[in-house]
């Protein structure tokens, strides 16, 4: 029996092309990654139902969207870049104030967004959303 | 004037640690990927300036596209009947209570068929909403 023979063989795992496997991995994840950057407006909606909450009058404040994208504040018809500024001195004279958006039927979603965003950086919190009227 | 003399000094960069920095760039593009769940529909989002990120894990967001012919789809599903919409994401909510909807809507829709998914989302108490635009706009 022969035992005493012992080869001396190097064992190895190749590594030259280790670099190669991990830029083929590294070009898939290049392909597939897509870095999130979508962002957009946030908006609580009000709850289900139909009840009616009392606020007084005078901390609404009322905007009005037409079909022709034309806005009116509290009666009076003004430029969507204006809102942010009026509405800003709306909320410094009164904080508790409350704008109620109401839109037609036929106003366009880019004009309510835009309006929404004129909000948003008048940094008014509290927005709400009234329901277009049925006809 | 002397030329002849030139220096012989091996000039090479070394390549030793290269597969280390691909491993690097590897692992920021493993953990940064998020596979796409869902297809979609093609909209045109509309433009603002305040946007922002939704707060929270992409887990939790659910996805409503709705394009220029009306058609809804919710994480995929084709919303056949606008009033089945209450069900499908009343559904999402039951499982996973936190969740928020994110509105992919374009923007050419109107406001009465953006005010009818309002509702359905208001019926399934799915109140958390954000609409979706790209950052820009001229104001």
């Amino acid at each position: 029996m022969l035992l005493g023979k012992k080869r001396d063989r190097e064992v190895e795992i190749p590594s030259a092309s280790l670099s190669d496997i991990v830029f083929l991995l590294l070009i898939f994840f290049l392909v597939t990654t897509s870095i999130d950057t979508e962002k957009g407006l946030d908006l609580v909606l009000p709850p289900p139902g139909h009840q009616e909450i009392k606020i007084p009058k005078k901390n609404i404040t009322n905007l009005l969207i037409n079909s022709a994208g034309q806005v009116l504040l509290d009666g009076e018809q003004i430029e969507i870049p204006e809102i942010s500024r009026i509405i800003k001195e709306k909320l410094f004279e009164n904080e508790l104030l409350i704008v109620s958006v109401k839109t037609d039927k036929e106003t366009k979603y880019e004009t309510y967004v835009k309006v929404i965003d004129q909000l948003k950086k008048a940094e008014a919190k509290r927005i709400s959303l009234a329901e277009p009227e049925e006809d | 004037m002397e030329f002849k003399r030139k220096s012989k000094i091996n000039v090479s960069i070394p390549t030793a640690s290269m597969p280390d920095i691909i491993f690097m760039l590897l692992i920021f593009f493993m953990v940064a990927t998020v596979i796409r769940q869902y297809s979609g529909l093609k909209v045109k989002l509309p433009e603002a300036e305040k946007i922002q990120k939704i707060p929270g894990s992409k887990r939790h967001v659910v996805t409503i596209w709705a394009d220029k012919n009306d058609v809804v789809v919710c994480d995929d599903i084709r919303v056949k009947k606008i009033t089945d919409l209450r069900n499908i994401v009343y559904q999402k909510l039951v499982r996973d209570p936190q969740i928020q909807i994110a509105l992919k809507i374009d923007k050419r829709d109107n406001m009465g068929f953006v005010n009818k998914i309002h509702q359905e989302l208001r019926k399934a108490s799915a109140l958390k909403v954000h609409y979706f635009a790209v950052p820009g706009g001229e104001y």
